[in-house]
């Protein structure tokens, strides 16, 4: 066994050397540079336990390693994408900051898919990964399948970050939004998420429970559906083997039409039906209360998953795609408003009974703020897939408040909950170490989200608005640099509101270390422990 | 209620779970992507699209890698003040050689459709370099150090042969040339006509001002074409579209 992956991994170091020497490119080059560090790591790492006696060790704990390293990876990366948010925020406000010292990789431009690949894959994504195989091992009453397979796909998760963060910043994209990454970074995210399916599935084949959680039905559906998303948007021929360029295989309207059913569904399946299985979790242990209804999950579950990938035309309302697919497009994100609606109720009446946890327990007020967010986006969401108000909305800054109300409000707030409730457990200490800095974060976090969602409605409505207004003789109003320059306030005010999110998310950073720093962990096999509530 | 009850089965089957739920996530996309290929009228039928010339489709690359469609659309809409503002509203017909398209999700900057000939290779060099120094107002950051970068071709004919694979319909003479085109097209006291007749509309101009090739020649040569080529006096709009 040593022997093969001795063999393997000197054969990568071999071909990453010659790709980090001869590459076509710059991107090419220091990513061959990368994996000829992992890999030649790797092999010396393996060749000095090669002569070690293997102790065959039954584990019959749960397999909280890579919960741990998934949480502090989480943490770090959430710091990382909000400061790039805050950076290019204050770059549309100041342009200065594009500074000439950095160009070409400090520009917006470059940076921007950055920020957008980092909070949503990197911030969201280790949050995923972590929660789901932390939730499936306790409501499968089972330890995680696969063994070490699970540090594959969290090293190797963290590897297809780096390499798309740096591909970037030195101009390796396809420019497909969500999905800019380069061929062969896609093909390793493909295998990294392949071997994430599987011990998902073997988890859930070996469970102790009769029936499969509820929770694990919604990260069920994520995997699969993000695997099938990512395969076929980012079908493409490479020019080289030895270069970063590849070309699309649908081009124009095809093309405009596949990329959309994978951002949407990005939305759709990453960031809703995967944080909602942390929802059916989170919500019902914190305020120790059973899922509010059966029926309505098992109703909106199946109706969510359904709908959401229709939803992708609604992106493009009054292009050159045939009205018939964008009318498809806005009737079914009309349709969908009821699922994601259901999904929040079920989540919000799990509290019945339990509402006064909201004034005395953080963590329950992070989760009621992230399901209120989530109604709140659910509901703007269809309004601005109505072809009226997307012809206002399109283009402008309030698409990119929706984005945010969803993806700090809902995802972010439930994410901050997951530290808070993962991290005392994981690490076996009773609580966080201080629950005033819990408020302070949430309290940080709300007026950062306020600020955000409301400067960027105002600046989208009045940029809107502005762009069409025509004077009685019929001609334009505004020129468009009158626009960009109307908006300086707004900007300004969103850079803050990202400000105060960051500085919230630097105190519950601060709050993890003290809570880590405290005593030993201790392990308990799984029969020992009190069943999990579901 | 009865059906309800069935659930059961598939909480207890992982198989038929997974299985279950990839059908339901498949139908949308289906329905929604498949007909593009082989209804006939999602691309309208167009004269003067060709595709890129070498030096615009080397220009193309620069402006992705450089996330120019981050804050630029390439999608006029057929709204009164977009006509107004932009020109013609933009047809499928004109992306179709675009892998992949660059129709953009927001205009934090103008829609670029048809920038093409609107303003003089010298005034995009300038505000390419500067923007703020032609427009006061922009918040575009600086492209400056594209002047530096200096282009040889070697590689784009296999970039355009790769074109062809996925579809683009480039001819022999056209790949074959690759290389001659390029560098004829940024170099105006060449004999350029030869260029010009494969393809058909190309700005010839050396846009950067300075000997040699560079991204800035590439980049403008391909601003300066976008949108120009499609012949509206003979387009005629299909309304079951």
């Amino acid at each position: 066994m040593d022997v093969v992956k001795l063999v393997a991994l000197g054969l990568i170091t071999l071909i990453a050397a010659y790709a980090s020497d001869q590459g076509l490119d710059i991107a090419f080059r220091v990513h061959g540079f990368i994996v000829l560090v992992v890999a030649a790591g790797l092999f010396i790492h393996v060749l000095r336990r090669v002569d070690e006696p293997k102790t065959a060790i039954v584990a019959t704990d749960y397999n909280d390693g890579p919960v741990r390293a998934g949480v502090i990876a989480t943490a770090f990366w959430g710091i990382a994408g909000l400061a790039v948010g805050v950076l290019i925020a204050f770059q549309l406000a100041f342009p200065a900051l594009n500074f000439d010292w950095a160009q070409p990789y400090g520009n917006f431009g470059r940076l921007r898919p950055l920020h957008t690949s980092a909070v949503i894959f990197a911030f969201g994504g280790n949050a995923l990964i972590a929660s789901s195989i932390y939730i499936v091992q306790r409501t499968s009453r089972t330890r995680l399948f696969g063994g070490g397979l699970v540090w594959f796909v969290f090293w190797g998760y963290q590897l297809f970050i780096v390499l798309a963060a740096t591909g970037y910043l030195l101009g390796a994209t396809q420019s497909k939004e969500y999905a800019e990454p380069e061929w062969y970074v896609d093909i390793w995210l493909t295998l990294v998420w392949v071997a994430y399916l599987v011990i998902f599935l073997g988890t859930i084949i070996n469970r102790k429970e009769r029936h499969i959680y509820v929770a694990n039905w919604f990260f069920l559906a994520f995997i699969v559906t993000v695997a099938m998303l990512h395969i076929v948007n980012n079908l493409a021929v490479p020019v080289s083997i030895w270069g970063s360029k590849s070309v699309q295989l649908f081009s124009g309207v095809q093309d405009a039409m596949t990329q959309w059913w994978y951002g949407h569904n990005a939305v759709g399946f990453f960031l809703t039906a995967g944080f909602l299985g942390m929802m059916y979790y989170y919500v019902p242990k914190q305020a120790n209360r059973p899922v509010y209804s059966y029926k309505l999950s098992i109703v909106h579950f199946w109706a969510l998953i359904f709908l959401y990938i229709w939803a992708g035309p609604h992106h493009l309302h009054y292009t050159a795609l045939p009205d018939w697919a964008s009318t498809l497009g806005m009737v079914f994100s009309i349709i969908l408003w009821m699922p994601s609606w259901a999904g929040m109720m079920n989540g919000l009446m799990t509290l019945n009974g339990a509402w006064d946890k909201i004034r005395t327990d953080p963590i329950i007020r992070f989760l009621v703020a992230s399901l209120a967010f989530y109604g709140m986006s659910t509901f703007e969401g269809p309004m601005m897939s109505i072809r009226a108000v997307n012809s206002l909305s399109h283009y402008t800054d309030w698409t990119v408040g929706h984005v945010h109300s969803g993806a700090l409000g809902w995802n972010g707030m439930i994410i901050f909950a997951m530290i808070y409730f993962l991290t005392p457990r994981l690490w076996n200490r009773g609580a966080m170490y201080s629950t005033a800095a819990m408020n302070w974060h949430f309290w940080l976090a709300m007026i950062g989200i306020v600020l955000y969602a409301a400067s960027m409605w105002v600046s989208g409505i009045m940029e809107g608005l502005m762009w069409r207004e025509v004077d009685d003789q019929g001609f334009l109003v505004n020129s468009f640099a009158d626009t960009v320059s109307a908006k300086f306030p707004m900007y300004v005010v969103r850079g803050l509101g990202g400000v105060l999110y960051l500085g919230g998310a630097c105190i519950m950073v601060w709050n993890m270390w003290k809570t880590i720093r405290g005593h030993a962990i201790v392990h308990q096999p799984i029969s020992q422990m009190t069943v999990p509530a579901e | 209620m009865a059906l309800i009850d069935k659930h059961a089965i598939l909480e207890r089957s992982p198989t038929l779970l997974l299985t279950f739920s990839l059908t339901v996530v498949t139908i949308g996309g289906i329905v929604e992507i498949a007909p593009l290929f082989w209804l006939e009228n999602t691309i309208e039928k167009v004269e003067g699209m060709r595709p890129y010339s070498p030096l615009e489709l080397a220009g193309r690359d620069i402006y992705i890698r450089e996330g120019c469609y981050v804050c630029h659309s390439q999608m006029i809409r057929p709204m009164r003040d977009e006509v107004e503002r932009y020109g013609h509203y933009s047809l499928a017909a004109e992306s179709m050689y675009d892998h992949p398209f660059q129709w953009g999700s927001k205009r934090t900057g103008p829609d670029l459709a048809r920038v093409g000939g609107r303003y003089s290779d010298d005034w995009h060099l300038v505000h390419l370099i500067d923007p703020q120094s032609v427009v006061p107002e922009s918040i575009m950051p600086s492209y400056a150090f594209l002047m530096d970068a200096s282009l040889d071709g070697e590689r784009i004919g296999d970039l355009m042969a790769t074109h062809r694979i996925v579809g683009v319909p480039y001819s022999d003479d056209q790949i074959e040339n690759a290389r001659l085109d390029f560098k004829l097209q940024a170099d105006p006291d060449e004999d350029w006509d030869p260029m010009v007749e494969r393809y058909p509309g190309a700005v010839v101009g050396n846009f950067d001002g300075q000997p040699g090739i560079t991204e800035m020649d590439a980049l403008i040569a391909y601003l300066q074409m976008m949108g120009t080529l499609v012949d509206f006096s003979t387009f005629v709009p299909d309304d079951s579209r």
